[in-house]
């Protein structure tokens, strides 16, 4: 036990959790304490001492359900009779389930005997009675069917869902299930309300299936090539380590999730860094002024008031389709705390240039403005591929006049130019004029500079340039700025 | 400075072995099983999942704070205090909040106690006694010094502590829950105050010396997650983190707590509530809302929420104008756009 769970905690710190020497010792304490023939309990015990961040209850998760998949049984307590009765019980529901799907398939032929069809409408049923343990075992079976696993093959589990899910229709099985739905309607019509909530049901039961079919192929994955190797190929980034570039839409989507809590962190961050901030320069004199009364010895140092920093921000950021999702996070992020700013200007450019400030004026839905930036924003000249010159130009001829010394200037970009001039000289009159110019590029920084990316040309102007790849460098830049 | 250790061996230097190795004595446990945390909690309305019932059992068994984090309003406070009630212990609440400090988390002297007690002395003093007077130069000098002596000792005993929750959950004799409410709320520096009492269930003051605890309180801290909780708090809880929940568990808790509710329509809040929760807001309706907004519908005599009634009473739930608009669309369109 002590082995796997070493492994483990071995594993949870390769995905990058910080787990303390103190925690794996509680997470062994813990395990006394537990029944370990209880999966889940084991699972809680686990989470409880070992996680201490919902963010990273996904990745837990999945090196929990590597580690203690297969191998559960025989390591739990090496105890055989439990290990079978498991197994046992498990071809039990599989048998009782057939019986129940019409009686067919009886015995453990392991869902050979069904067609394609036939398992589709078993499934179909399933998920209308909201059968759980019937679509568990119809999900094992969809796997053996469909997915058309090979021993050794090093492809990772997603090739396999895909292959199944492609298989398995659902997007038709929830129109079938929404139109049985209607159906069984008193007045065969459903009311909007109740279309919707039954749409949300059958989703939620439809998710349900996906992630039954999922663990399934991960069981296979971790039989055929073992749990250290599995792990490494699952091991997915931390919510937080999410490249920007390259998230997908789930991760888009949770990372969205992530900048709210985010955006509120920040600004209890920074007000309360605000109030405590360091006190002001010596006064000399006030000190001296003081000083008379105690003959002319400084006994009393007095020191200038802080004066809250409340910079200016414009943000210039290109919205050309490779950098994208990361400007809007940046747009987001920026608008989101821009309380904490006495004002935050924002301008957005391929080869044109835009204000859309006016966007985010009183709009309480920031993805709504984003999106309006979108589709509205003036920002293609000649052909809708990056000019950073033309668009750095223009800036300044139209808006550089209204950079003050209070403003900091932020640029996001890859300064991937298509190999127009760079009309750096603009940055460098912004930053005689701005207190800060910073660039952040959100490709890693061996990239810099290759193919036509300027960014060197642009970067002697900018007093520095960020890596901002995911959200934990963004999230520090923001607090250095302020 | 030597300990008064009079008052029922609360203060003391004892050192066990466990102590020393960091494993507090958990005394006898509180609950036999996982299961048996979740039917007690059940019993006094206040439905736990597996997750929330194994960490409350581990909790009492290794002796560990358990730190809950989760959106506001999915029953963290409610936790501690069902778990109070279960298990018959007095619930000590400490409500943190920006500028907390030792003196009211703690303990404080209780200064106009001791200046009086001051006073008091001189009046002794002063009144015909006579040990000696201050502008005594031969012998008296000894009585001045003892006196002070004692007197030190005196306004430094127990009888002049005001006990503040931490000290008050530590030195009670009676089985006590201890919760800690929204800790995130605190400063930094002041989270440091909480880990000697959380690690090792003591409390040291420089006067009197170290008071341990005569039971093991069950401690809960919990958190909105406005800030990240140092490492040094976070390593030394277990951690439990309370999300929305599940239809079916939303459903009973509905039932649960409702008087007056019909199954039918805790289901149908249920599953409302479900779908708001997957649009896109700026806050999603809590537990504590759906709640209420089944009390209202009660109230209201509703047995069937249609898109009307379920439009007009929508503000309980959502309080945001924003949110409010979204719902009423999406729960009135969706569908048939799609149909």
């Amino acid at each position: 036990m002590l082995d796997v769970l070493t492994g483990f905690v071995g594993e949870l710190r390769a995905a990058g959790l910080p787990v303390s020497l103190t925690e794996s010792i509680d997470a062994a304490e813990a395990v006394h304490h537990i029944p370990l023939e209880d999966r889940d309990a084991l699972k809680y015990a686990l989470a409880a001492t070992l996680v201490k961040s919902s963010a990273h209850w996904k990745a837990f998760e999945t090196a929990f359900e590597v580690y203690f998949s297969m191998r559960g049984p025989q390591y739990e307590f090496g105890d055989d009779d439990s290990s079978t009765g498991d197994l046992d019980s498990e071809n039990d529901n599989e048998t009782e389930n057939r019986g129940r799907g019409e009686g067919r398939g009886q015995g453990s032929g392991g869902g050979e005997g069904l067609s394609p069809e036939e398992l589709a409408e078993m499934l179909f049923r399933a998920l209308l009675s909201a059968n759980d343990a019937q679509v568990a075992a119809l999900a094992r079976q969809a796997v053996s069917r469909f997915a058309g696993m090979e021993p050794g093959r090093p492809v990772g589990g997603t090739y396999y869902l895909y292959r199944t899910l492609r298989n398995l229709d659902l997007d038709r099985v929830l129109e079938r299930l929404m139109e049985t739905a209607r159906a069984s309607a008193p007045e065969g019509q459903l009311t909007p309300l109740e279309e919707r909530l039954a749409r949300d049901e059958f989703k939620s039961r439809l998710d349900r299936l996906r992630r039954e079919l999922e663990d399934e192929i991960r069981r296979r994955l971790v039989a055929d090539r073992g749990t250290e190797a599995l792990a490494r190929s699952l091991r997915k980034p931390l919510p937080e380590e999410i490249d920007f570039m390259h998230a997908t839409r789930d991760e888009l989507a949770s990372l969205r999730r992530a900048i709210h809590p985010l955006t509120r962190k920040l600004a209890v961050r920074l007000a309360r860094k605000r109030r405590h901030g360091r006190k002001g320069p010596l006064d000399f004199r006030s000190t001296m002024r003081h000083s008379l009364s105690t003959g002319g010895v400084p006994v009393d140092p007095k020191f200038r008031y802080p004066r809250p920093a409340k910079p200016e921000i414009i943000v210039i950021a290109d919205i050309s389709g490779s950098v994208a999702s990361f400007a809007r996070f940046t747009l987001h992020l920026v608008h989101a705390i821009s309380s904490q700013f006495s004002k935050v200007r924002s301008f957005v450019f391929i080869d044109g240039i835009d204000e859309v400030t006016r966007f985010f004026e009183n709009v309480d839905d920031v993805a709504d403005a984003v999106h309006r930036i979108n589709t509205e924003a003036d920002v293609v000249w000649v052909d809708g591929h990056s000019d950073y010159g033309h668009a750095l130009s223009v800036f300044w001829e139209r808006w550089g006049e209204e950079i003050t010394p209070r403003s900091s200037v932020l640029l996001l970009g890859d300064a991937r130019n298509n190999y127009h001039a760079s009309q750096a000289w603009v940055i460098s009159e912004i930053r005689h004029r701005a207190r800060h110019v910073y660039w952040l590029n959100p490709e890693p920084r061996a990239y810099w500079g290759t193919g036509d990316s300027i960014l060197g040309e642009y970067a002697v102007h900018c007093d520095d340039v960020f890596e901002c790849r995911n959200l934990r460098q963004l999230e520090h830049f923001v607090t250095e700025l302020a | 400075m030597s300990p008064a250790s009079d008052k029922d061996g609360a203060v003391d230097g004892k050192t066990d072995a466990m102590g020393m190795l960091g494993f507090p004595d958990p005394g006898p446990p509180l609950f036999s099983s996982v299961t048996e945390v979740r039917e007690r909690l059940a019993a006094v309305g206040y439905l736990a999942d597996d997750g929330i019932a194994g960490v409350v059992h581990l909790a009492d068994r290794l002796a560990k704070p358990v730190l809950v984090e989760g959106p506001a309003g999915t029953g963290k406070t409610e936790l501690a205090k069902s778990v109070a009630r279960v298990t018959g212990s007095r619930l000590i609440r400490l409500q943190c909040y920006e500028g907390l400090d030792e003196s009211k988390a703690l303990y404080e002297w209780n200064y106009k106690k001791q200046l009086l007690r001051i006073q008091a002395q001189r009046v002794v003093d002063d009144d015909g006694t006579k040990t000696g007077s201050p502008g005594d130069d031969d012998g008296a000098g000894d009585g001045v010094t003892s006196s002070w002596r004692d007197l030190e000792e005196d306004i430094f005993s127990e009888e002049f502590l005001l006990t503040r929750p931490l000290l008050e959950a530590i030195r009670s004799p009676d089985p006590v829950v201890l919760l800690v409410d929204e800790v995130d709320r605190v400063e930094l520096e002041t989270e440091a105050l909480l880990l000697e009492v959380l690690s090792e269930y003591q409390v040291s003051i420089p006067e009197l010396g170290t008071i341990r605890a005569q039971q093991i309180p069950l401690v809960f801290l919990t958190s909105n997650n406005t800030r990240e909780l140092s490492e040094a708090l976070k390593r030394r809880c277990l951690y439990l983190h309370l999300d929305y929940p599940s239809l079916e568990r939303e459903r009973d808790i509905v039932l649960a707590r409702v008087p007056g509710v019909t199954e039918e329509l805790a289901d149908q809040i249920a599953r409302i509530v479900r779908s708001l929760r997957t649009l896109e807001l700026k806050k999603y309706p809590s537990v504590s809302e759906t709640l209420d907004w089944a009390r209202t519908l009660v109230v209201l005599g509703v047995e069937s929420i249609d898109a009307e009634q379920a439009k007009a009473t929508l503000h309980v739930l959502l309080k945001y104008r924003s949110d409010l608009e979204r719902a009423a669309k999406e729960l009135a369109v969706a569908g048939e756009d799609r149909a």
